[in-house]
């Protein structure tokens, strides 16, 4: 725009300043607008496990951006070593994460929810395998800065003034293919109903002939597995060390409760409309803001619908 | 019946151990338990990286020390507990190493974690040896705190001050910059320290904005810096932000007469490599280059032997950054420990106070704060990276030093990026 702009000779010198103003703030908006997008779908991709397991199985795995961090590392192991591209990568690890997670909700099951009601007694477990995982991963891999070597990610698609960074688009489109693959499995098949029944109606459940308890083991495997995908988006977007995780706890249990407890679309909504938020207070405000502004959109949307803005009440 | 006057052979048996040692109480010399120099490192967490490299350099210096066999007599022990990149939890170690562990002396590394832990180390009177710490002596004023990072006098300036001093000598004279950091210590310090220097020598300043330590995406912030197309960018940033800045830049092909400044994660080899030849152009500091205006004696052969003792163990692969100035703080203990002949605290800062100490990091001579007498922070520009090979780094010319002159080995190229 600014150079189609640079085009219009007769036009008075002060109109002409005021409309390289316009088209500069255009291009701007356009370019956060993008970013945002991109940005909301990694943050579907990162958040999606914890919707399964906080939304719809009550169980605040705290852990969760540990396992991102674990998905991005094998991600590394496997591209350094075999040159593998780590889109390729998340598809062979995932299914050896969920294998993990039901491994995991096993343990869980048996030290704390078989004995206790209360969830958030389980919130000193998760705690616990947060801080195992990070010193694991520095053990084996060192507190080093580790990335991927790929064909696409330094390149940038142009769409005229808008530029769309291969880093960002290829997380985005994980995010909303594993959001979309969910939401489909989790509301056109059996099982996926009975994920969406067993921390309501246990009993129920078991009426019908299902076990409630290998329910919730399969569906938390199923988190676990999207933590998989979700690492091989982070190491894409950036380089990563083993505390990087950390950084994460807040967003995705705040994309999670945003986007409603338990819903997938919603979960995809909360994402891209925070990544939106951020990028264009980065942009127009300064980045000092974005988290205000993020939290803010989250506390006013609880305030209207406390149950998130896909959430079932 | 008579008694004897001679002491029994139970007695002299029991009592030999306790004349011994009053015979050598007092001194450092026979006492038999080792020299302990204690301290907290991060470990874990996301200091780690430096932590890391800290320990596998102290680790280092003890076998060194020990093969010439040890000091005044006895052999030296390390004992280094993880504070998790924690400042919090850095009081409750700092009590144990001091009245449980009851070590001599006190190391410690990583950014100004163990600040909490001051008051304690003050009120014990112990001598406390730091590094890579910023400012942490400005409150306290403590006469038995020494930092080994080169920082001087006035450390909030330092980190800015070359990238400054180097633009002001450009021509033509750039007019505007723009500051981006972290929310946070490290950075909003350097950007404290940019907004002096730029007051000083009077660039305009046209974009002045910080950011949260969890930002993903930089292309917002770049695009917006951009926008008011400023001659110099002046950023303060960590290792992930490093990375995420450059990487932008490089996206939306920014330009300017400077970029770089204090970026955080461009010293060590992982993301040297990482960036390649993206990071050319870029002006930053750092701690040390092998160029030919910084050969120290023992230098290259203590960076080699890190290299050997840390192959594959996922920890900085060059070794310009921490090992130079950790190795460095060991030393001076050392020396001044030799010297001195003595482990008391106030001995031994006083003594440090007045000498100057000949280390691999070259000579080092403290002020009345306790950090270097002269600062020393290099502002730096990557010229000649070119692919992911790790010599290229070890050889004169890829990364030159502008600053300061004394050690001046190259001439900025402008503008950002080379050749772009």
């Amino acid at each position: 725009m600014a150079l189609l702009i640079h085009g219009l000779g007769r036009v008075p010198h002060f109109a002409l300043n005021r409309l390289m103003e316009i088209s500069t703030i255009l291009d701007l908006l356009a370019n956060a607008l993008v970013a945002g997008i991109m940005l909301g779908g990694f943050y579907a991709a990162v958040s999606i496990g914890i919707s399964i397991s906080f939304g719809m199985l009550d169980i605040a795995n705290i852990s969760h951006p540990a396992m991102i961090m674990l998905g991005s590392f094998m991600a590394y192991l496997i591209n350094s070593h075999w040159g593998l591209d780590p889109l390729l990568i998340m598809l062979l690890i995932a299914p050896l994460f969920g294998v993990l997670g039901m491994g995991i909700y096993r343990v869980y099951f048996q030290l704390f929810e078989s004995r206790e009601k209360d969830p958030r007694r389980g919130l000193a477990f998760f705690f616990g395998l947060l801080f195992v995982t990070d010193v694991l991963l520095i053990l084996f891999f060192g507190a080093d800065l580790r990335g991927v070597e790929t064909s696409y990610v330094d390149k940038v698609l142009n769409f005229g003034v808008v530029g769309i960074p291969l880093r960002l688009l290829i997380p985005f489109f994980i995010g909303v293919l594993v959001v979309l693959c969910m939401h489909l499995f989790l509301t056109r098949t059996f099982f996926g109903l009975a994920v969406a029944a067993v921390s309501q109606e246990p009993l129920g459940l078991r009426l019908m002939g299902v076990d409630p308890v290998r329910v919730k083991q399969i569906a938390f495997g199923l988190s676990v597995a999207t933590a998989a995908l979700g690492g091989a988006a982070l190491i894409i977007i950036q380089p990563v060390e083993p505390a990087l995780g950390r950084e994460y706890i807040g967003r995705v249990f705040a994309v999670c409760v945003l986007g409603g407890m338990g819903s997938m679309s919603g979960t995809l909504f909360a994402a891209i409309l925070l990544g939106v938020a951020e990028s264009l207070t980065s942009t127009f405000l300064g980045p000092s803001w974005s988290p205000a502004v993020a939290f803010g959109i989250l506390l006013f949307t609880l305030a209207l619908r406390p149950a998130g803005l896909m959430g079932r009440n | 019946m008579t008694s004897s006057s001679h002491p029994s052979r139970r007695q002299v048996m029991l009592a030999l151990p306790v004349a011994t040692a009053m015979v050598y109480s007092g001194s450092g010399f026979g006492q038999t338990g080792p020299i302990k120099f204690g301290g907290t490192l991060p470990l874990t967490g996301g200091n780690a990286s430096i932590g890391k490299v800290a320990q596998a350099t102290m680790q280092l210096w003890l076998e060194d020390v020990n093969k010439r066999g040890g000091l005044l007599g006895r052999k030296v022990e390390l004992v280094i507990y993880d504070d998790q990149t924690n400042p919090t939890i850095t009081p409750g170690l700092y009590t144990k190493l001091i009245d449980v562990d009851k070590v001599d002396m006190l190391v410690g590394t990583g950014t100004n974690l163990i600040a909490p832990a001051m008051p304690l180390i003050i009120e014990r009177k112990k001598l406390m040896m730091g590094n890579l710490a910023l400012g942490l002596n400005d409150q306290f004023k403590y006469d038995k705190y020494f930092q080994m990072m080169a920082y001087g006098p006035n450390g909030k300036d330092e980190l800015a001050r070359g990238f400054f001093e180097v633009a002001a000598k450009l021509t033509p004279r750039p007019q505007t910059v723009a500051l981006v950091g972290a929310d946070s210590e490290f950075a909003n310090n350097a950007l404290e320290g940019a907004r002096n220097h730029a007051k000083r020598l009077g660039f305009r300043v046209v974009y002045d904005k910080s950011y949260p330590p969890n930002q993903v995406d930089f292309s917002s912030v770049v695009r917006a810096i951009a926008a008011v197309k400023p001659d110099l960018i002046f950023a303060g940033s960590y290792v992930a932000d490093s990375s995420g800045l450059i990487r932008a830049a490089a996206e939306i092909k920014l330009k300017a007469t400077m970029f770089g400044g204090a970026m955080v994660g461009l010293q060590v080899a992982a993301l040297k490599q990482q960036l390649s030849g993206v990071i050319n152009g870029l002006v930053n500091y750092e701690l040390y280059l092998p160029e030919p205006s910084m050969q120290f004696p023992g230098m290259k052969e203590m960076i080699a032997r890190y290299r050997a003792a840390t192959a594959g163990q996922g920890l900085d692969a060059l070794g310009f950054y921490v090992p130079p100035t950790t190795y460095a703080q060991m030393q001076v203990l050392e020396q001044a420990i030799t010297t001195t002949k003595s482990l008391k605290d106030d001995v031994l800062a006083q003594h440090i106070h007045k000498t100057t100490f000949k280390t691999v990091a070259g000579d080092v001579k403290f002020g009345p704060d306790g950090e270097w007498a002269e600062p020393r922070i290099l502002m730096t520009q990557f010229q000649k990276v070119n692919g992911k090979e790790l010599g290229q780094f070890d050889q004169p010319g890829t990364q030159v030093i502008l600053y300061p002159e004394k050690f001046k080995s190259g001439n900025i190229i402008t503008p950002y990026p080379i050749g772009g």
